[in-house]
């Protein structure tokens, strides 16, 4: 090596000034131009996007099936669909909006901003982040590639056995259903190790735990509950496919397994599941607020403790959805205690919100807008919840519309209300530009009358008696009205998306120039460019309170002595964030997208022999090594 | 605007234990894996609850195998500690030599468990009980079969250039999941082999 070599190779950032530093970090931290370095690129804000991009389309598809699924209904006696497509519309529209909407958006964002809010230049194991969102992109395309090709699961989001298996449903639908499961579900336990990693380990200086913006500490829990809930589906769906494919009997009643086991596993998950798709809409509501409040969100140790509660309780409720399956009463009786415990951590979090609110100086944006659509419907949702979560009511209206109304009011309104407003709010800080104003507001007005009289009805329609799953209904049970509304809601509330839709593109075009930090906000994601340079930041922060942007006043402190030409980033300690080591952070590398690609083929191969695993573990094992094995010598170093 | 520097400079780039992200990396994928572990268990055991037939069909497996699996697992604890102390002190002499033993005994590990497997009295097909002692065996063949790979690899690659400075941190961290690997196994050898003999 030459000593010009040499000495270029150990540039620090101290050495260079401004400009110069930031045009050679963006070189050092960039990505490649052409097929391989799309594929290469380990920037995780370009994966982050692509995570967004990918779970709007199947937001889309979702709406799409709901809608077709609401025509059907809109009158009685209606042939609109048959009864067989209309089991595979309900079973493609909850798994579309449970496992390939609502838990990726929540990842979509996470690996986006937290690296940005905590001060770092990219995720924790970057490759991994790559290759997590590669199995996902494939899960979800095996799933509608399936449907496009006539291999539909018909059995309901949640597969329950006996119907799911072998001799009452013959066919690959609901081996795709699983293996999906497989793909989506490790991506997203590679997002959370990488999210947990990223929040515990590369803070930046100075950023200790009572510094943690709110929305990462949301995360955190956020990550930890998927790590310690996605095992059990992960599982569960194993299991279902080994029944289908090898004949296992976990299942199965005559050769001592049980049915109720399924439900068990499926929801140790499922329910945790209903907060893992919760938890970023709260996170957004809290940056939210406290934004366009322009104050701190009152109770910061209380809403932190309120999150690791909801964690733990999340974990405590799955039993009440089998409240009908014949319970000894001392079970029913403690989860029905838990599910109306979990209501005290939540309200705690309203409270606070609603505290910050009162005290601040509100500004009425298209996002504060939403939060404020989010306040009311999910309240709405969550005091149908504590009336579900008593045993006498869940058994009168089980299965029927009440709770899809619930359930609606909860997800839509505890997460995409949360999530327009996510949209609104960062959209500046990902494309450089404002979104209209204007279109955001009737947006608003077309997502929250059309939710409210598609889903409100249907309480309606439960308490009279009306079951979920069923294509048609008689017209004797005078049902066909409320239905017909509900209809109608829904089309407004469709509409509402399109709208954004158009807003999104015509503003990415021509939308007003944003700046660094157009809200006035007080987290690290504002404190550099619009859209942000591959390296993040130029110059590492240093932290000095809770809300770095609106406290450092005049003096700002900064990270010295990186080096330029590598990646190098920031390694602190676990509490504290005093630094530690520098750590050099991963380069792209094609690896990740071969082993995805392998990955999904074996997965997708073992639907129909269990040697496609045999055969596919080596090539997964080769292109892991490919990966991981260091390509120079400083590699080491 | 005014503006300080804190100067990293002079950190190192890499370190040992739970100072570095690899660390925080394997503890969260133990974790993950723990739970599946467990909530396998926690199937075995609902059904065992469950199903009246349970003693007539939960067959005592043989203990020949699984306690020559038990033995060498345990034994295989000590080079392991070793391995993370000589990784530790950067000693590449004793790294080199600890990783073709660990390298053995996986090897010999993965022998045994196949043996396992064939001398099975009962097939995953016959009931629950045969289906769950399949699943919980393999689940943890499965961590076996990896680490020992991922042991193989890592022998090869500190005999090559590449073995110094951060893939000391690499050893250390193969040696921590490998703790996860024979601590993970004592609770599913108790269920599996002990609990129907009660």
């Amino acid at each position: 090596m030459s000593p010009a070599v040499e000495e270029r190779h150990e540039t620090r950032d101290t050495d260079l000034g401004d400009e110069e530093l930031r045009v050679r970090l963006s070189k050092t931290w960039g990505s490649a131009r052409g097929l391989i370095g799309i594929l290469s690129t380990v920037d995780h804000k370009i994966i982050g996007i692509r995570y967004a991009v990918t779970a709007f389309v199947f937001l889309l598809a979702g709406g799409i099936m709901a809608i077709i699924m609401r025509l059907q209904l809109a009158r009685p006696d209606s042939h609109l669909v048959d009864a067989e497509l209309y089991n595979q519309l309900f079973t493609m529209h909850g798994t579309t909006m449970m496992f390939l909407f609502g838990v990726p958006v929540g990842e979509a964002f996470a690996v986006y901003l937290v690296p940005l809010m905590v001060g770092t230049r990219n995720i924790a194991f970057p490759r991994l982040n790559a290759f997590s969102y590669y199995v996902y992109l494939f899960g979800g395309l095996m799933l509608w590639g399936g449907f496009a090709l006539s291999i539909r699961p018909d059995v309901g989001w949640f597969s329950y056995v006996p119907l799911a298996n072998l001799n009452f449903t013959p066919g690959k639908g609901p081996d795709y259903w699983a293996q999906m499961i497989t793909f989506t579900e490790v991506a997203a336990l590679a997002v959370s190790v990488e999210i947990v990693v990223t929040v515990l380990k590369q803070r930046a200086p100075g950023m200790t735990l009572d510094r943690i913006p709110l929305f990462v500490w949301t995360l955190l829990v956020h990550s930890f509950i998927i790590i310690f809930a996605m095992p059990a589906i992960m599982l569960a769906s194993s299991m279902l496919i080994m029944e289908r494919l090898v004949g296992t009997q976990f299942f199965n009643p005559d050769a001592g397994g049980d049915p109720l086991l399924w439900q068990h596993l499926f929801w140790f998950f499922g329910h945790p599941e209903v907060y893992i798709i919760f938890l970023p809409g709260t996170a957004f509501v809290s940056a939210i607020v406290a934004t366009f409040s322009r104050r701190p969100v009152f109770g910061y140790l209380p809403m932190v403790l309120s999150l690791i509660a909801i964690g733990f309780l999340s974990f405590g409720l799955w039993v009440h959805h089998m409240f009908v399956t014949g319970l000894p009463e001392i079970g029913a009786a403690f989860f029905t205690a838990s599910s109306m415990a979990i209501a005290i951590p939540n309200g705690v979090q309203i409270f606070c919100w609603i505290a910050t609110l009162w005290d601040g100086k509100p500004v009425l944006k298209t996002p504060l807008i939403f939060v404020l659509g989010f306040f009311f419907i999910f309240v709405a949702g969550g005091l149908s919840g504590v009336m579900l979560a008593s045993v006498p009511i869940d058994t009168q209206v089980h299965d029927t519309y009440f709770v899809v109304a619930h359930f609606h009011y909860v997800l839509i309104g505890g997460t995409v209300f949360p999530l327009v407003a996510a949209v609104y709010y960062w959209f500046p800080k990902v494309t450089g530009r404002l979104m209209d104003e204007r279109l955001g507001k009737w947006q608003f007005f077309l997502a929250f009358t059309g939710f409210n009289i598609t889903f409100f009805p249907m309480h309606l329609l439960g308490l009279h008696g009306m079951p979920r799953r069923v294509y048609t209904y008689p017209a004797e049970t005078g049902w066909g009205g409320l239905n017909l509304l509900a209809s109608a809601g829904a089309l407004l509330f469709f509409a509402s998306f399109l709208l954004m839709l158009y807003n999104m593109i015509a503003s990415a075009r021509s939308g007003a120039l944003a700046g660094d930090n157009p809200w006035g906000a007080d987290t690290l994601e504002w404190a550099t460019s619009s859209p942000p340079q591959p390296q993040n930041f130029d110059r590492i922060p240093c932290v000095t309170s809770g809300s770095p942007l609106w406290d450092q006043g005049d003096h700002k402190a900064v990270v010295g002595g990186l080096k330029v030409d590598e990646r190098e980033l920031v390694v602190t300690s676990l509490t504290e964030a005093r630094p530690d080591i520098r750590e050099e952070s991963p380069a792209p590398s094609i690896w990740p997208f071969l082993a995805a690609f392998a990955t999904a083929a074996a997965f997708i191969g073992s639907i129909y022999t269990p040697w496609a695993v045999t055969w596919g573990s080596p090539v997964v094992a080769i292109l892991l090594v490919a990966w991981f094995w260091p390509k120079t010598i400083e590699e080491n170093v | 605007m005014a503006r300080s520097v804190i100067d990293v400079s002079g950190l190192p780039t890499y370190a040992f234990g739970s100072r570095v992200t690899p660390w925080w990396g394997t503890f969260s994928f133990c974790l993950l894996e723990g739970t599946g572990f467990a909530l396998g268990i926690g199937g075995y055991l609902y059904l065992a609850v469950t199903n009246k037939d349970w003693p007539k069909d939960a067959v005592p497996l043989s203990l020949l195998w699984s306690a020559l699996f038990t033995l060498v697992l345990v034994i295989s604890a000590l080079p392991n500690f070793l391995i993370k102390r000589a990784a530790t002190r950067e000693s590449l002499r004793s790294v080199r030599l600890l990783l073709l033993i660990m390298s053995a005994v996986g090897l010999v590990l993965i022998g045994l468990r196949i043996m396992e497997f064939s001398a099975l009295p009962v097939r995953w097909s016959d009931n629950a009980y045969g289906s769950f002692v399949w699943l919980l065996l393999g689940l943890h063949g499965v961590h076996v079969l990896t680490d020992v790979a991922d042991t193989l690899v890592l022998t090869v690659l500190m005999f090559t250039r590449h073995g110094t400075g951060k893939r000391f941190s690499d050893a250390e961290d193969n040696a921590f999941y490998w703790y996860f690997v024979v601590l993970s196994w004592f609770p599913l050898y108790a269920v599996l082999y002990w609990l129907p003999r009660f």
